[in-house]
């Protein structure tokens, strides 16, 4: 150690630096480290909180075992969890073109509903009077055009005059809220202000699964993206314009037309995200359709690094986790807010562990250690 | 006569990271005497400096002064133990004046008296030979005085050691000579000195010792007296270096880039150029020279069309030869009437006409490159976007100052940042990363470009390599004018001396380069003609073969008279 100790000066105890790369096999580790570690956190605060209200005693085991009952317990809870992450990541694939461009979407909640209210709009007004196929042909027409509408008028105002794209879309998701709380006064005459479910303009069922076909669609949607972001030259220039601006301008890349251009897809692919909602799903539609799905899946988009293939793992663990604590929630009669808590203390870890990500830890006295 | 010792240093050690920036070092540094510390960019000069200064915390090893162990653990400890340094970027309140920014921070309880403060700063700059009005706002000063206002703000808190991080880098001829005449009086007053720079002519003027470091490692010290210029370079850099730019007579030089009455004005309104005229020919290096901020910036990016001017003209100009008739920029209508004048011909020289042709036949013949016309190519330039130049067919490169903010995508890797210029070539929709992979491990080979392999974001390499993958591609697109802005800055003599030789070579094969540089050594060297500019204005066009560092240096704080005229 350096003479420097002696007159009572230290080293402080912690210091950090930060990582020029990380290998992928001790990023993984890292990550699952994380994991692991939120789930022991959460399985001790789930049994110690059960344990308070139920006031008798029961075995951390069972906590796991009826989480993991959440999703994959039986076949039909395996399928609407497939089903779920299908929406999810729908969404979130929608959105991910935007965050590529540093364009931070997160409106995908209202995009997403306006698509759904727009769809089920076509079924109520067209649905009898026209033969099915042509009917969801319409219905998929309209939810595209709505969903992308309402991603470029934010899109439009930033490449004209600049404003905020975060706040814009935000409040924009609260317009569409709200645009369906008009239309279902207008369409429920009973005054019950649910909208029951429509009899026509139903997606058709391959075999007997009624989800099987949204699954294969997410799935299709979810490969292409991946080629378009990586392979098209509309993918190149939303990277650099995702970088620099100065560049795309340096080049010659007009970021307005990109940037408008993006959202538009971003916008539309939300709505078809809308359209799976509204004709393969509920076939009618409410201010909750989405549940908050469309925040969620800014979520998933930043944990799987803005990557399509790695969305597909982040949306199902998410999905997992909601299933999980719901089957807690509803296995040991607890109040509804611990599902949360338990999701929320797993996500923490997981967002946390990027932190180790990017940097080393130093101890004092040279130990160095990857945590 | 034996001096005493001011600061030693022992066994100092620096790590960011795996990094590791200062490797044991050992430095002496005695009373009355200013040493120059040598070596390139990223040997670890700032971060040892920074450490005497209390901004960073060494790892390991011990610093004295006056042969007592003192820990320095921030910016003001340092002050208590009469260190003093002056940042290569100033840290300085724009809206005080000279006086209010000296006293600012300082910690005592006397009541604050600006009259004793100005009196105070007139003393000290008296007694080192300043010139600086106490009472004059940040705002009005040049980065001369700025520079004045950081010394005097150091020696009013009575430092005895002080450190000067780069500080020539933004002064003229005249500007260097005057505070070389500042450091030596200090010196005579028995005050210690240091100076980084890596100007090995400063160097050899000023310094008594020099102290030489090559990553993170001290190499040797020596007495200045003792050394000379190529053995300084050789300790620095471990090898010896050719420091000689070979430039040859320009042949043939035609105007290629005619610059007439150019205006521009910011987003904020600020006139940037001001009627800036200029030619640059083919087969020359124009160096543009002048205190950085003074328009350099602007003109080269109205020129490559990012910025939209006010005025003036910007003409590309092609000697007479044969080149394709495109529908670009003229249509159907106007090419069948030229061809009917005889302008045009084919690839065995027979006259064409299209008469009796229907359309589409004219429009393949075209598209295919089968017809041909003699003219000079006169193409303006002004108003068109680069996207519009470059589909004009004009090869315009550009090297911008910004690297990775302008020039190239830092998360990228170099294969992807080879196609920027061209990703749009071949079939819609979806790239082809072949050529352009091709082209990077061709750049790679040819610059030597140190990397582990085409796959390897930008931002990783060092900055010489990043310089070089962009001045690469900027070539590899067969330039007709070549524009490089600063393009060796913050780059090691090596790779510096990598990119001269380029420049050279475009030069020679009839490229018209325009270089703006900052280190006038090397202006003079490798440039033909040099423009030097101040304020947004050209201040003269000289000859670099017979022109002078000092008329350079004068030209570049030359206001120009309409100007005068106009505030008069």
């Amino acid at each position: 150690m350096s003479k420097a100790n002696k007159n009572g000066v230290r080293e402080p105890l912690i210091h950090l630096s930060k990582r020029d790369s990380i290998h992928p096999g001790k990023a993984l580790v890292i990550r699952l480290i994380a994991v692991v570690l939120g789930l022991v956190v959460c399985g001790l605060v789930a049994f110690l909180l059960i344990e308070r209200l139920q006031q008798k005693p029961e075995r951390i085991g069972d906590f796991y075992y009826s989480f993991i009952k959440g999703a994959f317990g039986t076949s039909r809870k395996f399928w609407k969890f497939l089903k779920n992450v299908s929406i999810l990541l729908c969404i979130s694939l929608a959105l991910t073109p935007a965050f590529r461009m540093r364009f931070w979407n997160i409106g995908g909640e209202g995009q997403t509903l306006i698509g759904v209210l727009a769809c089920i709009g076509v079924d109520f007004y067209w649905g009898g009077k026209l033969p099915e196929p042509l009917l969801l042909v319409l219905m998929l027409l309209a939810a595209l055009a709505a969903g992308a509408l309402w991603g470029t008028i934010p899109a439009l105002f930033k490449a004209k005059w600049g404003t905020n794209e975060t706040l814009f879309t935000l409040m924009m998701n609260y317009v569409a809220t709200f645009l369906v709380s008009f239309f279902l006064m207008i369409w429920v005459t009973s005054g019950s202000g649910v909208l029951p479910q429509m009899k026509t303009g139903k997606l058709p069922t391959l075999g007997d699964n009624s989800y099987l076909l949204i699954i294969l669609i997410v799935l299709a949607l979810t490969i292409a993206m991946y080629v378009y972001l990586r392979y098209s030259k509309h993918g190149y220039e939303i990277s650099v314009v995702g970088e620099s601006v100065r560049t795309a301008q340096y080049v010659g890349i007009n970021e307005k037309k990109v940037i408008i251009r993006t959202m538009i897809l971003s916008g539309a692919l939300c709505g078809l995200a809308g359209y799976l909602i509204g004709a393969g799903l509920d076939l009618s539609v409410s201010a909750d359709s989405v549940g908050g799905q469309g925040f969620t899946a800014i979520m998933v988009s930043w944990l799987g690094k803005f990557n399509p293939l790695a969305m597909i793992l982040t949306s199902g663990l998410i999905q997992v986790l909601n299933q999980g604590a719901a089957q807690i929630s509803q296995d040991f009669d607890v109040p509804g807010a611990l599902p949360n808590v338990i999701v929320g203390i797993i996500l923490f870890f997981i967002i946390g562990s990027e932190f180790f990500l990017n940097y080393r830890v130093h101890f004092r006295k040279g130990k160095e250690t990857v945590k | 006569m034996e001096k005493k010792l001011a600061l030693q240093m022992r066994g100092i050690t620096k790590r960011f990271g795996t990094v590791l920036a200062n490797d044991h070092l050992d430095l002496d540094v005695y009373q009355g005497e200013i040493l120059a510390i040598l070596g390139e960019n990223g040997c670890g000069k700032t971060t040892l400096m920074n450490m005497i200064a209390g901004i960073y915390f060494p790892d390991e090893g011990e610093i004295l002064i006056d042969g007592k162990e003192v820990v320095i653990r921030s910016p003001k400890d340092a002050f208590d133990h009469r260190i003093g340094m002056v940042h290569q970027h100033f840290k300085l309140v724009d809206l005080f004046t000279a006086a209010e920014n000296v006293v600012l921070g300082t910690q005592s309880d006397e009541k604050y008296n600006l009259k004793a403060v100005n009196a105070e700063v007139n003393q000290i700059a008296d007694r080192y030979g300043f010139h600086l009005d106490p009472a004059k706002k940040i705002y009005d000063m040049s980065v001369s005085e700025k520079q004045t206002v950081e010394i005097i703000k150091v020696l009013y808190r009575g430092a005895d050691i002080l450190i000067l991080d780069e500080p020539t880098a933004v002064l003229t001829p005249q500007e260097i000579t005057r505070l070389f005449a500042v450091l030596r009086r200090m010196r005579t007053d028995g005050k210690s000195i240091i100076i980084i720079t890596h100007k090995l002519n400063e160097v050899m003027e000023v310094s008594d010792r020099v102290a030489i470091l090559r990553r993170g490692q001290h190499v040797a010290t020596v007495r200045t007296a003792e050394t000379n210029e190529a053995d300084l370079t050789t300790m620095m850099v471990g090898r010896r270096i050719d420091l000689n730019i070979h430039r040859s007579q320009p042949v043939n030089a035609l105007p290629r880039l005619i610059v007439e009455g150019l205006n521009l004005y910011n987003a904020e309104g600020i006139h940037v150029l001001k009627d800036i005229s200029f030619t640059s020919n083919g087969g020359e290096i124009l160096g543009i020279a002048g205190i950085a901020g003074s328009g350099q910036r602007e003109l080269l990016e109205s020129i490559s069309g990012l910025q939209p001017v006010a005025s003036g003209k910007i003409t590309f100009f092609n000697p007479k030869k044969d080149r394709p008739v495109s529908f670009f920029h003229k249509s159907m209508k106007q090419v069948r009437a030229l061809a009917d004048k005889g302008a045009f011909h084919d690839r065995n020289m027979n006259s064409v006409n299209f008469r009796g042709m229907r359309s589409k036949a004219v429009r393949k013949m075209v598209k295919d490159g089968d017809v041909l016309f003699r003219e000079d190519e006169v193409m303006n330039l002004r108003d068109k976007d680069p996207l519009e130049i470059r589909r004009l067919g004009i090869h315009l490169s550009f090297v911008p100052e910004d690297r990775l903010g302008m020039g190239l995508v830092g998360s990228m890797n170099i294969t992807d940042n080879m196609m920027l210029r061209s990703y749009r070539k071949g079939p819609a929709g979806f790239l082809n990363r072949k050529k352009p992979k091709a082209q990077a491990e061709t750049i790679i080979r040819d610059l030597e470009i140190v990397t582990p392999g085409v796959g390897t974001p930008v931002r990783r390499l060092s900055g010489g390599n990043v310089q070089k993958v962009l001045v690469g591609r900027e070539i590899a697109y067969t330039p007709k004018v070549l524009m490089a802005a600063y393009p060796v800055r913050g780059l090691d003599i090596g790779s510096s001396y990598t990119i001269y030789n380029l420049l050279n070579r475009q030069k020679e094969s009839g490229v018209a380069v325009i270089y703006v540089g900052e280190d006038l050594d090397v202006l003079l060297e490798l440039c033909d003609r040099i423009m030097v500019m101040n304020g947004g204005a050209v201040t003269g066009i000289v000859d670099a073969r017979t022109t002078t560092k000092e008329e350079i240096g004068l030209l570049m704080v030359k206001t120009d008279e309409r100007k005068e005229a106009e505030d008069a």
